[in-house]
């Protein structure tokens, strides 16, 4: 590793190719102030085409079952190849089970149909891939960074919204759908119109028992779930700083339920330390021409962003969604709103959907809420740090009686680990179930389901009528936060239990 | 892909915001590795009562919207997940265009690539639409790409706007990958560039 010294020659990555402008210079020649989104857009644009549209180009692409068979299917018809193979990789985690019963196949046909096309697929286009069994198969999103498949300064994109997590290396990751999965795969570009810049500025320090995911949920429930539409997000301030990478992994992963593209964390110490050794992370004299180069990409200090929001840590409570969109968030001490309060006829009718949907009475306090299912899990999270945190809470106590508690690890890797440090015995010996790598009970489309009318405490991200199955009941919260409801059995503060 | 250039037809009122893409077409029916045959299961939970039969109250259940091909929405329209199932059940419906005071960008961009229209229109303007769309199977309305204006029932235009190069890649229904294949030698250029710059990334 270089220390700390003047950055050498690949500055060249940051400067625009010969004939481009800086996406927002105001004179040709003027240099401007830019920010991370800005370098990291400037250093991947092959062509700008006339209505401001560029070519952008992918460094990183992935691909995983649910997206991507139609994509293939196109590439065949049309008779084109993957243009680079070695810049892609696949894996499968949506449709799985994650229950153990993988080592014997998968049951549900349909499934084991877009699991069987993925592998022909893979086999047929030459795409790396990393098949069920293998120890690193896990959420795509846990998978990128956690292999170093996923670094600072790379554009990513996968068919899936959350690819903005790999955003908190520092990288421009979004989610892209199925033919624009197709158009990576045939030219290793995206078409694109530049990003609106947006800082969100966390001053101060988080109080004990908070936690990136209440950083999010505060966030979005500041902005609302339109808030960042046509804006990358930067995260920057004190409270950010002191975040680890699961952290930040957590809060970029969420941008997408804020309505922004991306969301970004500047790389830093903490990043190049995450990074560093991972098994696809450059070595030796690679290392140190990467590392001049990310220390180059932090926003200018006088870079100008189109929106500020700014929040201090030392005011968030723990955060619990109440509705059923990501922005109906209350702190725990909070009580379910009223509809007859709403400002106008359409929220009202909303707030009513919301409240007779989640099976809820205006004026009820958030902690007097029972808990059927508990899930810790999803690629937001679900790394070690979150398991940790998860069998913090457990270690001693009991899962109340009634409550189903399941902690899903987002790969093999974090299995092991989590096994290696005894986490698992702690959560089993507390109660709850420990399983197999997957998105798990993130969405319904796999055996881990919500029952109708269920209620679960879930540390996923989105609480949408039906997203954990039929008719399920889901309020988002924290890793801690829903260990402690599978300790209650129903909603309630952590911070009882971190006093 | 089907080219769009003028549309007449029934618009369905759906006075919500923030219909979400799991609204749309929800996590249980994407198990499949075809872009048709969604339309069954668009709005599902809304369409449909639990033991199956159609609701009556929604409105794509009821006569003329069955054959909606233009929905009118509020705010955030297709937030949520990034499956292009959403506007492929839209489009497995019969529906080739959405009006909304605004949609989420990720949905923005896959109706464009299925030849679906989705057109921004303030929210005012939505809400006189969706008067127009009450009026039933006698009320048309016409979408006008090329002129780039909403026709309502009474004769009045609604210009709207939409970025030259999707208009054009609708109006003649082109594939952005034929398309992005002329640059090659541009991408070849830049790949080379970025291999002596940045060879870790070509491990
Ligand atoms: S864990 Fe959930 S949000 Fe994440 S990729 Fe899987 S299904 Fe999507």
């Amino acid at each position: 590793m270089r220390p700390g010294g003047a950055p050498p020659g690949p500055s060249v990555l940051s400067a625009p190719l010969s004939g481009q402008l800086p996406s927002r210079a105001k004179r040709p020649g003027e240099a401007m102030a830019r920010t991370l989104f800005d370098k990291i857009w400037d250093a991947h644009v092959v062509e700008r085409l006339e209505d401001g549209t560029a070519l952008l180009y992918i460094d990183r692409h992935l691909v995983h079952e649910v997206t991507s068979p139609q994509a293939f299917e196109g590439l065949r018809a049309a008779g084109r190849p993957v243009r680079r193979p070695d810049a892609t990789i696949a894996v499968v985690d949506h449709n799985i089970a994650t229950d153990g019963s993988r080592r014997t196949g998968i049951e549900d046909p349909e499934s084991r149909l877009q699991v069987e096309t993925l592998e022909k697929n893979v086999a047929a286009f030459g795409v790396p891939y990393i098949p069920l069994l293998d120890d690193r198969q896990g959420i795509v999103h846990v998978i990128g960074p956690e292999l170093g498949l996923s670094l600072p300064g790379m554009t990513i994109v996968c068919g899936d919204s959350h690819t903005s997590t790999h955003g908190a290396l520092g990288a421009l990751a979004f989610g892209i759908g199925t033919s624009e999965v197709e158009h990576v795969l045939a030219t290793q570009t995206v078409l694109q119109k530049p990003a609106k810049n947006m800082r969100v500025t966390v001053n101060g320090r988080l109080p004990a028992g908070c936690t990136s995911k209440d950083i999010t949920l505060a966030v979005i429930g500041k902005i609302g779930t339109a808030g960042g539409t046509g804006h990358v997000i930067e995260y920057a301030g004190e409270a950010i700083r002191a975040l680890d990478m699961a952290g930040r992994m957590t809060l970029c992963n969420m941008s997408i339920e804020a309505g922004a593209r991306a969301g970004m964390v500047a790389p830093d110490e903490t990043t190049f330390a995450y990074v560093h050794g991972r098994p696809h992370a450059p070595k030796g004299e690679a290392w140190d021409r990467a590392l001049a180069w990310w220390k180059s990409l932090p926003s200018d200090a006088d870079a100008v962003f189109d929106k500020e929001v700014v929040l201090d840590a030392a005011e968030i409570i723990p955060q619990v969604t109440w509705g059923t969109s990501p922005e109906d968030v209350l702190p725990i001490t909070g009580v379910v709103p009223n509809p007859a309060d709403a400002a106008d006829e359409a929220r009202r009718a909303q707030l009513q959907r919301m409240v007779e949907y989640m099976g809820l009475t205006p004026g009820q306090k958030l902690t007097e809420l029972k808990v059927d299912v508990v899930f810790i899990g999803s690629c937001t999270n679900s790394r070690i740090e979150d398991i940790r945190a998860a069998a913090a809470i457990a270690q001693g106590r009991q899962v109340a009686p009634g409550v189903r508690a399941m902690v899903v690890p987002g790969s093999g890797l974090v299995k092991k680990q989590a096994e290696a440090e005894g986490l698992d015995q702690v959560l089993v010996a507390a109660g709850f179930e420990w399983r197999e790598a997957g998105c798990s009970m993130c969405l319904g489309m796999n055996p881990d389901k919500l029952k109708p009318g269920q209620r679960s405490a879930s540390t996923s991200n989105r609480n949408f009528e039906g997203r954990q199955g039929p008719g399920g009941r889901t309020h988002l919260c924290s890793p801690a936060m829903a260990a402690a409801a599978a300790i209650k059995g129903h909603l309630a503060d952590v911070r009882e239990f971190v006093a | 892909m089907k080219a769009f250039t003028t549309l007449t037809g029934v618009a369905a009122p759906l006075p919500m915001a923030n219909v979400d893409t799991d609204k749309i077409i929800a996590a249980r029916f994407l198990k499949t590795i075809e872009r048709t045959g969604l339309g069954k299961n668009l709005f599902h939970a809304m369409r449909f009562n639990e033991d199956g039969s159609e609701n009556p109250d929604f409105v794509l259940n009821q006569a003329p919207y069955r054959q909606a091909e233009i929905l009118i929405a509020h705010e955030n329209f297709g937030c949520g997940s990034s499956r292009e199932h959403a506007p492929w059940a839209l489009l497995d419906f019969g529906i080739r265009c959405v009006i909304a005071p605004d949609f989420a960008d990720i949905f923005h961009n896959n109706s464009f690539k299925n030849g679906i229209l989705p057109i921004r229109l303030p929210r005012a303007v939505c809400d006189a639409l969706m008067d127009d769309a009450r009026l039933g199977g006698n009320a048309r309305i016409t979408i006008d790409l090329e002129r780039q204006v909403v026709v309502r029932p009474s004769g009045e235009e609604i210009p709207f706007e939409v970025d030259a190069f999707r208009k054009h890649c609708l109006l003649n229904g082109l594939d952005d990958i034929g398309q992005t294949l002329q640059h090659e030698p541009a991408i070849d250029d830049y790949e080379a560039k970025r291999r002596a710059a940045a060879p870790w990334l070509f491990a």
